[in-house]
């Protein structure tokens, strides 16, 4: 699917209160681009509940439900409970498309104990994080999903920890889909909301949402700044299935020595947030130290790669 | 059909009646017996419903919301620390104008952990825009449960209803109870029709970013919608007297107030007891009554101010506290006759984390008062003082230094 073959049908309206740039707005809109209108949305508390458009207006054109921070996975078991009803009682021919759409914040931190339960209970409902790695609707705060040294109002000199990895802990409980995308590579995106529309049980997708005012670089690097979080193996492109996980797009190319690295500090630059590295001098310290990690995994995955490629060859070779 | 059984159970009978079609709920002593249940009759193919089990009650809550907001027929169970737990989303679905029906069994609350009975826990529910209705008997939970979808799916109601009931005496107590034919329930409850739901044919976005200019409209239409369901619980419970049989009072009720010069005003099983406190009160030459608040939400205003305002005296029996204040029960009763009585009104405060009422004790209260020997106070006869009252009193520090610590 190329972008000038995505559906031309907007689900997402124009004249929405989202900051210009904004992350959020621009996954609504690939995401129903896939997805398509048979689909019930839930909206938990974050930006979206605000960009969506104050009372009596609406940018969402398709039946949603906003509910309170801490609710994503149960509000949308609720719902697909419901559903399963009405296709019984011959209400519905098609059992809609259940989307709960929250934060990382409503992720990560209060909400994960409702997602856990709906993935063990593999409630049949896609869960998307679009995840802008920080509370932005409070004014950026902290998440368990910001940066290791990243500024937020409440981590003036960097935040101290490293955010948790909350799409390893949703493949641990073994649901039958996980993908992690990004605003630069809107073509695997479609894909990926295009496949998991397909599948039955919790889907989980996670968007990496580079946020304008949060992060603090000019409105028009919204997409520069994603693929540079991809170049740089800051974000990673992965999709899981079946027990395999699949790499994609840019960071896929980047395993298997398509395209090489960029330096994290390219990333970090291009972002007012990380600015306390470089200004009043560079924190070689903390620089490296994220550099290292990235590059440890990088070398990791590129290494089980050769090795697959190898062991790939020793199999298709003929049996003696 | 004739049963013998818990009044959990006969809460679940209650939901099945009902044609229930969701139910997400969250385990909690001494609420457990009717999911248990519940899950027995799907489980057996007498409830065809879908059972959600959830992973704790802010999820039971959120699920309700969800699967009612679709126009299906929604019901959960709870009690105490559950209750207070889903909280926040007790206002969310009354004010997203959500039908539903909630039982949540009375019980104290911890610390030290107490599974008994008191009304602590709803009444810290009071301000959420939910019905709430206490009852009195095994009987009463199973029809008040189902008239309780009447209520709630009133077009003038559309507010979620808890039906209140007191933790073991009710909750475990097994006794008889009527269990009407589906068919006779079903011509009570008709299917469930909602007013608005998330429609595919019709996409709406509820529950948005709302401003100052509009909010207060919302949280008034609340208002009126509460005011509504005096007259729905009021049809409620007649019609079901009229198509099933049972009557157990409106938004109150009432026992020997005909002639009555003083009354009792109490909520839950402990009217049970006021009952026989008011015979023998009578046999003691004191022409007294029962008045049972049935609706503490919406509270019976025109009821309690017909009924006790011509009143000598009242004696209201709080089974929780407002702590810093008095009996909530006492301060509404006061404010609904404010004006409009010249009657004295008397509290206790009694019967918290499940301590036995007895009919001496009411007797005893309610006897005093009339001879004018109490206060006009909020008052804990049945407390007695002890290590507890004397460090509040005196300070920890000072309590150490009198005792020798
Ligand atoms: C129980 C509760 N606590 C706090 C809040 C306040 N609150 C609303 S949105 C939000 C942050 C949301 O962060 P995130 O999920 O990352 O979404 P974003 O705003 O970044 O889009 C907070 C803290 C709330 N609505 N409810
Ligand atoms: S703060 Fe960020 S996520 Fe929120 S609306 Fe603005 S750009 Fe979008
Ligand atoms: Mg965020």
């Amino acid at each position: 699917m190329r972008l000038r073959d995505f559906p031309e049908d907007e689900v997402f309206l124009q004249g929405s209160a989202a900051c210009q740039g904004c992350p959020g707005s621009a996954a609504i809109r690939v995401a129903f681009k896939a997805l398509g209108r048979n689909t019930i949305l839930a909206v938990i508390a974050s930006c979206t509940s605000v960009f969506q458009s104050p009372f009596p207006l609406s940018a969402l054109d398709v039946p949603t439900l906003n509910m309170a921070f801490a609710t994503g996975g149960a509000v949308a078991s609720g719902i697909t409970a419901a559903a399963d009803r009405l296709v019984a009682r011959g209400d519905f021919e098609e059992k809609p498309t259940i989307l709960a759409w929250a934060g990382d914040g409503g992720t990560y931190d209060i909400g994960i104990q409702a997602l856990s339960g709906a993935a063990e209970r593999n409630t049949d409902f896609i869960y998307v994080c679009y995840n802008n790695e920080a509370y932005s609707n409070t004014g950026t705060q902290r998440s368990g999903a910001t940066p290791y040294a990243a500024w937020t109002t409440n981590t003036t000199k960097g935040k101290e920890e490293w955010r948790k990895d909350i799409a390893q802990i949703m493949i641990a409980h073994g649901v039958p889909y996980v993908a992690t995308a990004s605003l630069a590579y809107p073509t695997d995106m479609y894909r990926k909301f295009a496949k998991a529309k397909e599948i039955k049980g919790t889907r989980y997708i996670e968007i990496q949402a580079p946020c304008p005012p949060g992060w603090k670089f000019p409105s028009s690097h919204t997409i520069k700044v994603a693929r540079l979080a991809v170049q740089s193996g800051m974000w990673m492109l992965f999709e899981h299935e079946g027990g395999k996980t699949t790499y994609s797009a840019g960071t896929q190319r980047i395993i298997q020595g398509q395209s090489k690295l960029v330096p994290v500090e390219d990333y970090l630059q291009a972002q007012g947030r990380f600015r306390h590295l470089f200004y009043p001098e560079k924190d070689e310290v903390r620089i490296a130290e994220i550099q290292g990690r990235i590059s440890h995994i990088f070398e990791t995955l590129q290494f089980t790669h050769k090795m697959k490629e190898h062991i790939m060859d020793i199999e298709l070779a003929p049996p003696r | 059909m004739r049963l013998v059984e818990t009044g959990n159970h006969v809460a679940a009978w209650g939901a099945r009646l009902a044609r229930a079609e969701v139910v997400s709920a969250y385990p909690i002593t001494p609420q457990t017996q009717v999911i248990e249940e519940i899950s027995r009759f799907i489980d057996e193919g007498e409830m065809d419903c879908e059972y959600i089990p959830v992973e704790s009650e802010h999820s039971a809550m959120a699920a309700m919301i969800g699967s009612a907001a679709m126009g299906v027929r929604s019901f959960s169970a709870t009690s105490a620390h559950g209750l207070l737990y889903m909280h926040e989303l007790l206002h969310w679905a009354a004010g997203i104008r959500l039908p539903m029906v909630m039982v949540n069994v009375n019980r104290a609350l911890g610390p030290g952990w107490n599974i008994w009975c008191d009304h602590q826990d709803t009444i810290a529910a009071r301000d959420t825009g939910w019905v709430q209705l206490y009852c009195a008997s095994h009987q009463e939970i199973l029809d008040t449960t189902i008239q309780a979808y009447r209520i709630t799916e009133d077009p003038k109601v559309i507010l979620p209803v808890m039906v209140c009931y007191d933790a073991i005496f009710l909750s475990h107590n097994y006794m008889q109870v009527e269990i009407p034919d589906q068919e006779v329930v079903d011509r009570f409850l008709p299917p469930f029709r909602s007013l608005w739901k998330l429609d595919l044919d019709y996409p709406l976005t509820h529950g948005s970013v709302i401003y100052p200019d509009d909010y207060e409209e919302v949280r008034y239409s609340m208002f009126q919608g509460l005011d509504n369901a005096r007259g729905a619980i009021k049809a409620a419970a007649e019609e079901y007297r009229d198509v099933v049989g049972n009557y157990h009072g409106e938004m109150v009720e009432t026992y020997r107030m005909e002639d009555a010069e003083s009354a009792v005003v109490a909520m839950g099983s402990i009217a049970s007891e006021a009952k026989v406190a008011v015979d023998r009160l009578r046999d003691a030459g004191y022409p007294c009554g029962l008045v049972r608040v049935r609706s503490y939400r919406p509270f019976p205003i025109e009821e309690i101010r017909s009924l006790l305002a011509p009143l000598r005296a009242v004696m209201v029996i709080d089974r929780g506290v407002s702590f810093g204040m008095e009996g909530p029960l006492f301060s509404e009763v006061k404010a609904v006759i404010y004006g409009r009585s010249d009657a004295k009104v008397y509290d206790i405060v009694t019967g918290l984390g499940g301590r036995d009422v007895t009919y001496e004790l009411i007797c005893e209260n309610t006897e005093a008062a009339l001879k004018g020997k109490l206060a006009q106070e909020t008052r804990w006869p049945a407390v007695r003082l002890n290590e507890h009252h004397r460090v509040s009193k005196q300070g920890l520090e000072g309590y150490w230094k009198k005792e020798g610590v």
